[in-house]
Parts: structure tokens; C-alpha cells; sequence
């Protein structure tokens, strides 16, 4: 396979030498691809406008030894437009491609409910009908459901004893009972377990509805979870501005 | 693996950005070779930008003295701040000899990604350049990328309230190219940008 052919939404771009650029692509077939855009950076190069982040391009790579190269990009989709014209929009969704760079691990394993999450998740947010920071929240709920580290917010995370509980632990996995519950556990308002499960599950209604103290909440406690579980920082988070 | 002093010039020279450890090796023994005045001259260069060269305490962009060659000239125009993101472009722009006014420069763009907000870029320096009320317009000449262009919305933002023109740096066809190569962002930014011809 030395020439393949793939779609791909821009997570990163590094610089490389003179003109070059390391692209970070989470792609549909693929999986995490990390390729070499040449002489993307020269300001009459071809395709350096499509390869910059929250594009979602269609691309031909070359496999290379140690990373592909990009031989042609063409945009099906420029995301990055309407987000970089509104800042709160542009943090939040700096934060998305940074959580889909470190929850898809592996390189070239494919990932294709990661990519039409993430890919969803940038049309919503572009689309800028909803508050950037619930679409965020939404977002890394969901993606780490995909990844098998969905929140426990109907049931005990230790015990599995089922209603609505009052403490919630980052590391035991969700809500806990009375009894389960470790030291240090945090107590949210029961509208922000109802926002965190409106979330998971795509209830809009529910989230644009809710008060900004309880979205405050929420994205602190989707935040530590998220950090917990990827045993790694997201370094975009601390920038993220709220509308 | 070579010998103590040759050994060290290798790895010093391949902490350089862009050379690799066969590069570093080629210059090591370019050197070696070289006559003795030539590698001195070059030694001299090094020390003397590392003793002599710091950044203009108006400016931000690099300086022989407390401010540098452009803020000291007293015939450039002190109502345009023209803002960039590294020294490189000031030389950039005064290539073009377009650009009358000053420039202020950032140190980089804001990257969430790669950690960079803006408390880490000279965002206050100019805001406090900008207090006087001498200066009318600001033009912002960072990148046209995506990090430049998230600087680019930040600031403007932030200077709204100043009541300051504001403009930004058009994007477009680059000179001497053909229509049909050019992708759609930049044909779109283009269109977007077009000016009436009033003859």
C-alpha cells in the first residue's frame, strides 16, 4: 500500500524544516495518520491552505518510512473558518482535536466512530447553534464513551446499584452511593448530573436550557474525568473561554 | 562515535533547528578544515549577537540598543502599529517599503494546542503602547494561518472597545500565479477581499 487514499479531519500541524509541515490526520479509514504536507508553508504552495487544522480533507498519502506523505488534498469541508472568527468557538474546538490526538492512541489503527464523532462534534460547533462549551462537553463525553470510559451517571460506578445518586469520583468511575463512596468525592447538584446525561446522550433541548452555574460544574467534573481516564493533560483546556 | 572536542562540536551543532546528526558532522569537519580566521570571524559573530543584540523595550522586535533602529527614527510614522508575530517579519514587511508607521511584535501566536494563550504573548506591552491615544490605526499582519488568524480575532476583539481602526492584512492570489492552481480557501478569501478599480 505505498499509495493509499483516505479522508481525514486536521488535528495538528508542526512545522519541519523550511517549508514543511507534520500533519496529525484522524482519518476515516486509517485511523491517527501522521504525514509529511511538503512545501506547505511557502505561501504559493498548492494545498497549504486545505492541511491546517479543523480541516476535513480528501487525501492521497504516499507511506513513507517513518510518516506518509501528503501527494494531494482536496476540502471537503473548512471548519476552520467560521471557528477562527469567534475565539470561545476556536478554544473549544482546539480542545476537541486535542482530545481526539490523545484518546486515539495508536497510529494507523482505524477508529471510525471516533472520526464521525469528532466530525460531528466540529459541524456542531461550526454550525454555532449551541454554546461551545456544551458542544465540548458533549464531545469528550461521547468520545470517551466510544473509548470505553463512559461516566457511570445512573448507577453506582463500584457497586452498580441503580438510581440516582449524590457523590461523584473521578477515579472510581461516576456516581457513587453512600456506602461506595471514597474520600474526596465531589457533590454536584442533581441538574448537573441531569446536564452530563442530557450530553451522553444528545439531548439538546435539555443542555441549551440549563443555567451557566450548572454547565461551570459540569465542565469541571467532565474535564477531571476525561484527564483522569487518558492519564494525560489536555494543555487547551486551560484556554478554553466561555461565550 | 569521535573524540572528545570533535565529539562536542557535533553535538552542540546538532542541537541546531534543522540539522540532523549527519548534517552536524558535515559542518564539524567543514570547520575542521576551514582556515583559522574564518572560524574565528564566525566565533566572533556568535558571542557578539549573544552580548550585543537584545529586544527593544518598545517594540519587542530585536535591537543593538534599548529600542531598535525603526522605534528610534523620528521620521516613521507613530500613529500605525503594524502587529507581528516574529522579528522575521518585520524584515518581511520592510522589504516591501509599503509600510511607514512602527510595529510591535508578539513573540508567536496563540496555540491552545501547543499551550500558548495570550498572557504569553506581548498582548499587555501593546496595550499599554496603546494608552496614549497617539495611535490611530492598528494594522494586524500575523500569519494567515490558523493560529495567526485566532491572534488576529482575539486582538480585535480585545481593541474594539478602544474605538481604534483595525484592519487586517488582505489574503488572496499570490503575484505571478495562475487562477486555476490556487485552492479554494484562498480563491475564497480572494473574492471576499476584492476592491472596486475606480479609474
Amino acid at each position: 500500500m505505498s499509495l493509499y487514499r483516505d479522508e481525514g479531519i486536521v488535528l495538528r500541524t508542526q512545522k519541519l524544516g523550511e517549508a514543511d509541515r507534520i500533519v496529525t490526520l484522524l482519518t476515516r479509514r486509517t485511523g491517527l495518520v501522521r504525514a509529511v504536507g511538503k512545501g506547505v508553508r511557502r505561501t504559493k504552495s498548492r494545498f497549504g491552505a486545505r492541511l491546517e487544522p479543523f480541516s476535513h480533507v480528501d487525501l492521497q498519502l504516499h507511506t513513507g518510512r517513518t510518516l506518509d506523505i501528503v501527494t494531494q488534498a482536496d476540502t471537503l469541508h473548512a471548519y476552520g473558518g467560521p471557528l477562527v472568527a469567534d475565539y470561545p468557538r476556536y478554544t473549544a474546538g482546539t480542545a476537541m482535536l486535542e482530545t481526539a490526538e490523545k484518546i486515539v492512541i495508536v497510529e494507523k489503527d482505524p477508529a471510525l466512530r471516533q472520526f464521525l464523532l469528532l466530525l460531528g462534534g466540529l459541524r456542531t460547533l461550526a454550525g454555532g447553534g449551541h454554546d461551545p462549551r456544551l458542544v465540548l462537553d458533549a464531545y469528550m463525553l461521547r468520545s470517551l464513551a466510544v473509548a470505553g470510559y463512559a461516566p457511570a451517571l445512573e448507577e453506582c460506578a463500584r457497586c452498580g446499584s441503580q438510581g440516582t445518586h449524590r457523590n461523584f469520583a473521578v477515579h472510581a468511575g461516576g456516581m457513587v452511593c453512600t456506602v461506595c463512596r471514597p474520600a474526596g468525592s465531589a457533590t454536584p447538584a442533581p441538574a448537573v448530573v441531569a446536564l452530563m446525561l442530557a450530553l451522553l446522550r444528545g439531548d439538546w433541548e435539555h443542555a441549551d436550557a440549563s443555567t451557566e452555574r450548572d454547565r461551570g460544574q459540569c465542565s469541571g467534573l467532565v474535564a477531571a474525568y476525561l484527564q483522569w481516564h487518558l492519564e494525560n493533560g489536555i494543555r487547551s483546556l486551560r484556554l478554553v473561554e466561555r461565550a | 562515535m569521535y573524540e572528545g572536542a570533535v565529539q562536542n562540536l557535533i553535538d552542540e551543532l546538532g542541537r541546531l533547528p534543522g540539522v540532523g546528526p549527519k548534517s552536524a558532522q558535515r559542518i564539524a569537519f567543514h570547520l575542521l578544515s576551514a582556515e583559522t580566521a574564518d572560524v574565528k570571524r564566525l566565533v566572533g559573530a556568535l558571542v557578539e549577537v549573544k552580548e550585543r543584540v537584545r529586544f527593544c523595550s518598545v517594540c519587542g522586535n530585536v535591537a543593538e540598543e534599548s529600542e531598535c533602529r525603526i522605534c528610534r527614527d523620528p521620521r516613521r510614522d507613530t500613529s500605525v502599529i503594524c502587529v507581528v508575530e516574529e522579528s522575521k517579519d518585520v524584515v518581511a514587511i520592510e522589504r516591501t517599503r509599503e509600510f511607514r508607521g512602527r510595529y510591535h511584535v508578539l513573540g508567536g501566536a496563540i496555540s491552545p494546542i501547543e499551550g500558548v494563550g495570550p498572557d504569553d504573548l506581548r498582548i499587555k506591552e501593546l496595550m499599554t503602547r496603546l494608552a496614549d491615544g497617539q495611535v490611530t490605526e492598528l494594522i494586524l499582519a500575523t500569519d494567515p494561518n490558523l493560529e495567526g488568524e485566532a491572534t488576529a480575532t482575539y486582538l480585535a476583539r480585545l481593541l474594539k472597545p478602544l474605538g481604534l481602526r483595525v484592519t487586517r492584512l488582505a489574503s488572496g492570489l499570490p503575484v505571478g500565479g495562475d487562477l486555476e492552481y490556487a485552492d479554494e480557501v484562498t480563491l475564497g478569501r480572494a473574492f471576499e477581499g476584492r476592491r472596486s478599480l475606480d479609474f
